[in-house]
């Protein structure tokens, strides 16, 4: 019996080492472990053995049963690690092959700065609201204390729908519709298209984009005007900006002012792009608001003040992608578009 | 508006100020530097000097030999000038001068004859053509008076200069002004300012005597009228002095007398024009509208045609001038001239511009009217004038005057509360120093109280009321000196609108899903609407229509963005762009009523459109993601065969709850060969505000299944023409709750699939929230679905 179990042993340690996969492998274990396999049927004649014979034995099969499965479980692991390697190296593959690219849109420069600057505010505290691109004379021009002499008033001037309606020539209506239906205090500000009697060229189009910002309420300042104004550029361009308000004139505010900030190309050093003067001209119009607006809506000046500005929307989107031609933002070449 | 500084200086002394000083300070007081143009025509060593005598050269007949006192010495210089004589005073360059043309001046000998210089002509000192009277245009530029021997002829002739150009908005006409501008400098150095003392020496006859009256026939146009004569006139060249002034203000020296209304205009802002009095028919003088048939030549030799709303200076036959607009050539000032008269007058903004523009004629005097100017100013202007006439000796004037003027212009007078103005601008300045500031503006101001009282002259008619002097306050003492102060007061949130909101999701939605955002025109030509064969009574032929516009392409809002997104992609296609996938959100108008009487209805749409590697089910799987994503989910989609602007068996329109979202389709063949397009484009037009109701974007948690979810397939065959939205509908309706989810797998037409029929399947998911579902659990639900299937659709199901 010992040197059945001897040979079991010995045949099976010899048949694993032959073994050159996992099949043959299970083969191995079915044949020497498995229900009718050889250390079973062994086992199974145990009964024959004497009292004193049993343990022994009983212990040798333990013993060569551990050394089978031992043997069987480290060459398994084996196999197994040498098939996952083999798995590997052929699966390597050419990385530097271009990657399955998916299609994601572009937004608009023109409405993707435009949103922007709206953020900018929107953090700042004001509210973003719109108004409708068909206005009213009133609202366009009257309550907005424009002489009623203005040339801007003129057909060559402004698209007229009828003698009172009219496309609005900026955004500045909407403070008036504003200022009409809330009770102040607040900020808001709106942006959006606007119109003039422009021929298309390089740097015109009749149709353009406006954003305007009005603050309302006591004891509001030129001071409080040029801090936010101070903010609200040195978000958009960086904190090395630098702002200049030189006295103007507009209908609707005063006093009025128009700023000028640091050359956006040479950020103040003075290039050829600013005539050497270190500015960008009039990026943006502002001042208080027109005593006589605030009456026109209903606002006492004695009791109120505010301030509004208003820029235009192109003409920041153009200098900031270093856009030349204005044609290009109502063109939608995707071309074009695919860039930003 | 050009302001030489020399002729500045005359009325301001700016000493110790230079030019680059002097414009920024005045830029940062609200009068912007455009550009500043320093003339220097690079003349040196160029001096006065004396033509002692002349003799011939002795050895050639063209030359002559000089001698010219230059002061410290004199020179021997050999010329050939033929028009000088001993006595004269000329410009001499000396050994070593340079000049503008890049000549240098050395010392040198002319057939054997030393010369130690040169005696110079206009040209060679740089002179501009225009400036030099005809007599001194050849030859040595003869100096009109005796000047200090030596000095430099820069000084003398003027040559160096420096002219800055100033931007002058439109509510400061003053400005428009050599004494305008000296007011704001003085205002903004707190410096005297000195007015030209206007004084006439001598005055012959009265007016009467040549003038039989002035009649203004329209007093709203003309609301002053002052005019004076001028006899015993010299029409010459002018002097070099004042052509050179003229000329760095940018305007044209013509001769002695225009120059001088010219002078004067530039001077004080107030426009003159000089007629010669004896083509004056009748010697009257009527101020009045032109009639319809009228024309007038204008000095600029071109005949114009008037009408009824243009106001015109007339004699007793026909008009003699387009009022402040310009002259006629038919009373022109000219060599023959003897007798002027002189108008100085102020006529109605508004009535000028029309007029200008309606005759595309815009002068120096039209652009000044035409932003009002003080009706005060007239006679000081016209007696400035005279008093140039008399001081060049040009002519003589005649004593007394016409003056029609019957509404005078006054003061105003305005009370300033000091506390006011420290409020607005939060600044702390005393009241004093706002007087000081008013008074150099011109703005007198004496304490009256707690208050200020300001007296506006009437040259400050944009002056109004307190808030318009708190501006002068400020933008004398400086915005750039009031620090910046944070808002303070109730802390508020900034806030967007929900529909607001909602298009920025659909934009960030959209560009996920690979499309473009475009942004077009709102107004478009009405054949757009032919382009896309939209029917005569189609309800978006009614569109609003602009009065003025800038050209048929620009002349009706749209009512429709489709059009647009045509004109884009197509657009792009003839870019040879392989594919274009885009969207705009914008507006569309609707009249609210035919004529358009209010404003109309302007409602925010959204336009898909795209071409390349797309079809139908690409556009409709974008649209319904979007919808998705703004929780709105189950919308129908109902075959709309009748939009002509699409094909007819690839377009929906899109339902909810009783609502048109929109319409989805390709467009028509016949569409696309209106636009010359040869792919097939698939648009989408949805309306937002409809979406703004349907849509949610609040979202709650819903708990995550515990039980598995079984699926079972099924193959159907049935008629082709059963929409599977019909198909999907039995399902869902017999799924007894316990349908999850359905996912149209597979359709097939051909091979062992008979003829009109097709076959679809499906994969139906099914799971109860309460327990996994047993095989028999699901035939409950399945065979019934199945029976459903086959007889409301006569669907076979396939092995």
């Amino acid at each position: 019996m010992k040197e059945k179990l001897q040979n079991i042993m010995e045949n099976a340690l010899d048949a694993i080492k032959q073994s050159s996969n996992l099949e043959e492998l299970d083969n191995i274990r079915v044949k020497y472990l498995g229900k009718k396999g050889e250390l079973t049927q062994v086992l199974r004649g145990m009964g024959k053995l004497s009292k004193e014979e049993r343990p022994v034995i009983g212990q040798l099969a333990n013993e060569v049963r551990e050394a089978i499965e031992g043997q069987l479980n480290q060459v398994k692991s084996d196999f197994k690690e040498a098939k996952k390697k083999a798995r590997l190296k052929a699966e390597k593959i050419d990385i530097s092959m271009p990657g399955k690219t998916k299609v994601i849109g572009h937004r608009h420069p023109l409405l993707k700065v435009k949103e922007e600057l709206e953020n900018v505010f929107m953090n700042m505290g004001f509210d973003v609201v719109e108004g409708p691109e068909i206005e009213t004379v009133h609202n366009n021009f009257d309550a907005l204390n424009s002489p009623e002499n203005h040339p801007s008033r003129d057909l060559s001037d402004t698209f007229y729908i009828t003698d009172n309606i009219l496309l609005r020539t900026h955004t500045s209506p909407v403070q008036i519709r504003v200022m009409k239906q809330r009770k102040p205090p607040f900020k808001i500000v709106s942006a959006g298209r606007t119109f003039r009697f422009d021929d298309v060229d390089d740097t015109h189009s009749p149709m353009f984009h406006q954003l305007e910002g009005l603050v309302i309420d006591k004891n509001i300042t030129i001071a409080n005007l040029k801090h936010t104004i101070d903010m609200f550029i040195k978000e958009l361009f960086g904190e090395d900006m630098k702002t200049r308000f030189r006295p103007h004139h507009f209908p609707f505010t005063e006093p009025s002012a128009e700023v000028d900030v640091s050359c956006l190309k040479c950020r103040g050093e003075g290039c050829t792009s600013c005539h050497g003067t270190g500015w960008d001209m009039e990026l943006l119009g502002c001042g208080m608001v027109h005593p006589n607006v605030l009456r026109n809506c209903g606002i006492d000046p004695e009791e109120y003040s505010g301030f509004a500005f208003g820029l235009g929307v192109d003409r920041i989107a153009m200098v900031k992608y270093g856009i030349n031609n204005i044609r290009l933002l109502f063109e939608n070449d995707m071309r074009f578009l695919n860039q930003f | 508006m050009l302001i030489p500084v020399k002729w500045l200086k005359e009325y301001v002394n700016i000493d110790g100020i230079d030019t680059k000083e002097l414009a920024d300070r005045l830029t940062m007081s609200g009068s912007h530097v455009d550009s500043i143009e320093e003339i220097d025509k690079g003349v040196n060593n160029v001096v006065v000097g004396k033509i002692e005598k002349i003799v011939s050269h002795p050895n050639a007949d063209k030359l002559v030999i000089t001698t010219i006192d230059v002061g410290e010495e004199k020179l021997q210089i050999v010329t050939g000038a033929t028009n000088i004589n001993e006595g004269d005073y000329v410009p001499v360059a000396l050994v070593g001068a340079k000049l503008p043309n890049g000549m240098k001046i050395k010392k040198s000998k002319l057939r054997g004859e030393p010369s130690f210089g040169m005696l110079c002509s206009a040209e060679e000192l740089g002179i501009d053509e225009g400036l030099i009277i005809k007599e001194l245009k050849n030859g040595i530029y003869i100096l009109d008076k005796e000047y200090p021997l030596g000095q430099d002829i820069k000084e003398v002739m003027g040559l160096n200069s420096v002219v800055i150009d100033f931007e002058i908005t439109p509510n400061r006409p003053d400005c428009l002004s050599i004494v305008g501008m000296a007011r704001e400098t003085a205002a903004t150095l707190n410096r005297d300012l000195e007015c030209p003392q206007i004084k006439i020496e001598n005055e012959v006859d009265q007016i009467d005597q040549y003038v039989n009256g002035i009649e203004v026939k329209d007093e709203e146009l003309c609301p002053r009228y002052y005019a004076r004569v001028v006899k015993d006139i010299d029409v010459k060249p002018s002097p070099l002095w004042l052509r050179r002034k003229l000329a760095e203000a940018g305007v044209r020296p013509i001769n002695n007398i225009v120059d001088i209304t010219n002078y004067v205009m530039i001077e004080l802002g107030q426009p003159l024009h000089a007629f010669d009095l004896e083509n004056i028919k009748g010697k009257k003088v009527t101020v009045r509208r032109a009639t319809g048939s009228e024309k007038i030549e204008t000095l600029d030799d071109v005949e114009r045609e008037l009408n009824d709303s243009m106001l015109v200076i007339a004699d007793n036959e026909k008009p003699i001038a387009v009022a402040g607009v310009m002259g006629g050539a038919n009373s022109e000032v000219s060599e023959e001239t003897k007798t002027i008269l002189i108008e100085s007058a102020n006529f109605n903004g508004r009535s000028v511009r029309l007029t200008s523009r309606a005759l595309g004629l815009r002068t120096d005097a039209s652009s000044r009217y035409e932003k009002g100017l003080d009706s005060n100013l007239a006679n000081e202007a016209c007696n400035r004038v005279c008093q140039l006439i008399e001081e060049i000796g040009a002519g003589t004037v005649v004593a007394g005057n016409i003056d029609i003027y019957k509404s005078v212009a006054k003061e105003k007078v305005i009370d300033l509360r000091p506390f006011r103005v420290n409020n607005m601008l939060d600044i702390d300045l005393a009241a004093d120093q706002m007087m000081e500031t008013l008074n150099r503006l011109g703005l007198e101001s004496k304490v009256n109280g707690e208050n200020i009282e300001v007296t506006v002259p009437t040259f400050r008619q944009d002056v109004e009321q307190e808030a318009d002097l708190i501006e002068e306050i400020g933008r004398i003492y400086g915005f750039d000196k009031i620090p910046p102060v944070p808002l303070v007061g109730t802390l508020t949130k900034g806030e967007k609108s929900t529909a607001r909101r909602i298009e920025d999701n659909i934009t960030d939605i959209l560009v996920g899903l690979g499309l473009n955002e475009i942004t077009t025109y709102s107004f478009v030509s009405p054949k757009v609407y032919d382009k896309v064969n939209l029917p005569k009574g189609s309800l978006k032929r009614q569109y609003v229509e602009i009065m003025n516009p800038l050209g048929e392409d620009f002349s009706v809002m749209r009512t429709t963005l489709v059009p647009n997104m045509l004109e884009v992609l197509t657009r792009n296609y003839k870019y040879d762009v392989d594919r274009a996938w885009a969207f705009e959100i914008g507006n569309i108008f609707r009249p609210t009523s035919v004529p358009v009487k209010s404003l109309p209805y302007e409602n925010k749409t959204l336009c898909i459109g795209m071409y390349g590697k797309v079809d139908y089910f690409d556009i409709k799987g974008i649209v319904d993601s979007m919808l998705k994503r703004l929780g709105i989910t189950n919308q129908e989609y109902l075959r709309e065969e009748n939009y002509v602007t699409f094909h007819p068996g690839r377009t929906a329109n899109i339902t909810k709850n009783n609502h048109v979202l929109g319409t989805i389709g390709e467009v028509h063949p016949d569409v696309l060969e209106n636009y010359g397009m040869k792919e097939r484009i698939y648009i989408a037009e949805l309306d937002l505000e409809i979406i703004g109701i349907l849509s949610n974007l609040e979202r709650k948690y819903k708990e995550l299944p515990k039980y598995p979810a079984i699926s079972r397939d099924i193959a159907l065959v049935l008629d082709k023409d059963i929409l599977v939205k019909d198909i999907e509908k039995i399902i869902w309706d017999n799924g007894n709750k316990l349908v999850e989810g359905i996912e149209l797998f597979d359709i097939y037409t051909g091979d062992q699939i008979p003829e009109g029929k097709k076959s679809v399947a499906y994969s139906i998911t099914y799971r109860s929230l309460d327990k996994t579902l047993t095989d028999e659990e699901i035939a409950k639900v399945h065979d019934p679905i199945v029976k459903a299937l086959k007889e409301n659709l006569n669907a076979e199901l396939r092995a």
